[in-house]
């Protein structure tokens, strides 16, 4: 089911655009069985782990009190997986030549290197940033309409001030930083948090992190591209 | 033989991906918070089918789509293909001859969405949270249609060269005009939906769409024509989701059918 339009849309253009045959059937068959396995262990192993992993550690800060290890967990959570983001090494590295191309940088290997880095460090403290503002948020019971909305003026005076070139780089990174481990994880600490807490809402307090989690690194990047 | 190495191989990029996770949250509940896990052999038979049900399921799409839709994405906005075999590209393209590209962008964004295993992640939990008001499969089509009209308006912009914030703003600015008309309960997971659609499956085909675009454009640089699409990608869903919502809620009202719970005293 979940892989039928993917079906649909590849065939279409096959046949009825491009007009080509379909390259060995067999494969095709045989990789759908594959995606639709896949889709059902993953699920599967949400349910298992990665939810209720996520649940009882929000429930267990909430107990110990401590709001210090708190903070620092969830810092350390978004800075840790984006460190390790293989989609972020790919970008920030594609970043780098664009910096060397329009001059902001000089064009070598060491200067790119050390530039792609500092990317990729900039990208992975706006995310921690991110998730430890989402958990002060949660325990404040602050709206997140006003974070984000905040958050996108910050965008929109960045975005005029900035080196042009790397405006679409920034405006990218917030969207490579969530992987498929991190989602439900992070999600399922929010909405843990949100229901461990007495007088917060699981879906008004416990959603919102993701989307901070997009939006600080625009801002943190655009500096970053100020700055070098 | 192959097709066993090509998996070990992907597995093990997973792994890699996924212990600095494991490492901090194993780290932090056993040292900081000193307590043991629940269910430890539950949680470890869970992680191992997530990172073998995700390494299938990138093995099986590469089988299925990553390499034909890459191809198609090439042979779409090939010369060739727009302006007939043996055609000069001309120095001022008009967008309007490119509508299959738009048609391609939109379809192939809405499919891959539906698969997107994070979105199914965060629709499944919207559900239960809500206590089944949030439909899972509503969600997902509602993020799918943002996804779609995303990633062919990205494809607009890259083909008429104009500026990237123009779209983004006037995103930002249609989602604060939303946010005060739409029910109070869903704007965090609207604004959390556009974060969980850019993950495993659309991300390098949308990658490849931009790419092919701005290499055959003339006056495109792929450096820099190239970024944006996921920007796109991750913008437009919360508009679609926040319309989904109003679009419900005004039903709801006009039925005069169930009332929608906003508050969850206790």
């Amino acid at each position: 089911m979940d892989l039928l339009p993917i079906i649909l849309v590849v065939s279409f253009f096959q046949f009825a655009v491009l007009q080509q045959p379909l390259p060995n059937v067999a494969k095709m068959l045989a990789g759908i069985f594959m995606v639709m396995l896949g889709l059902a262990l993953f699920i599967q192993g949400l349910k298992m782990a990665l939810f209720p992993l996520g649940e009882e550690m929000a429930f267990n800060f909430v107990r110990a009190g401590n709001l210090w290890w708190l903070f620092l967990f969830a810092f350390t959570l978004g800075f840790g997986t984006v460190m390790a983001e293989p989609a972020l090494i790919l970008i920030s590295d594609k970043a780098a030549e664009v910096a060397a191309a329009g001059g902001m940088i000089v064009n070598n290997e060491t200067a790119q290197a050390k530039y792609a880095l500092g990317l990729r460090l900039t990208v992975a403290l706006s995310v921690g940033v991110a998730l430890l503002v989402g958990v002060l948020r949660i325990l404040k019971g602050w709206p997140v309409q006003y974070l984000i909305i905040g958050g996108y003026i910050g965008v929109v005076i960045m975005t005029s001030i900035a080196p042009p070139e790397i405006i679409g780089i920034a405006y990218d990174s917030g969207g490579v930083t969530t992987s498929t481990v991190t989602v439900p994880l992070v999600t399922a600490l929010g909405v843990g948090l949100a229901s461990s807490i007495r007088g917060r809402d699981p879906m008004l307090d416990g959603f919102g992190m993701i989307a901070l989690a997009v939006l600080m690194p625009m801002i943190f990047v655009m500096a970053y591209g100020m700055l070098i | 033989m192959d097709a066993v190495s090509e998996f070990g191989r992907t597995l093990m990029l997973l792994l890699r991906d996924v212990m600095p996770i494991m490492a901090i949250l194993f780290g932090f509940q056993l040292f900081i918070l000193r307590k043991k896990i629940k269910n430890p052999r539950r949680v470890l038979v869970g992680m191992v089918l997530v990172i073998l049900g995700l390494a299938f399921f990138l093995e099986g799409l590469d089988m299925v789509l990553f390499p034909i839709g890459r191809l198609m994405a090439k042979q779409l906005t090939a010369p060739e293909f727009i302006y007939g075999a043996g055609a000069v590209m001309p120095a001022q393209v008009d967008w309007k001859d490119y509508y299959w590209v738009y048609a391609f962008a939109a379809a192939i964004g809405f499919a891959t969405t539906i698969a997107e295993p994070a979105l199914i992640a965060v629709a499944l939990k919207a559900n239960q949270v809500s206590g089944g008001t949030v439909s899972t499969n509503g969600l997902r089509i509602a993020v799918a249609i943002g996804v779609a009209v995303g990633v062919a308006l990205g494809a607009f912009r890259i083909i008429t060269g104009t500026p990237l914030h123009w779209y983004i703003i006037s995103g930002y600015v249609l989602v604060i005009i939303q946010t005060f008309f739409a029910p109070k309960t869903i704007i965090p997971l609207a604004y959390d939906s556009g974060g969980v659609t850019t993950s495993t499956v659309t991300v390098p085909l949308v990658a490849a769409l931009g790419l092919g675009l701005s290499e055959t454009i003339p006056g495109r640089s792929p450096l820099l024509d190239g970024f944006g699409l996921i920007a796109f990608a991750s913008l437009f869903p919360i508009v679609a989701v926040l319309a989904y919502a109003q679009l419900s809620a005004y039903r709801a009202h006009r039925n005069n059918g169930h009332t929608r719970t906003q508050d969850n005293k206790d």
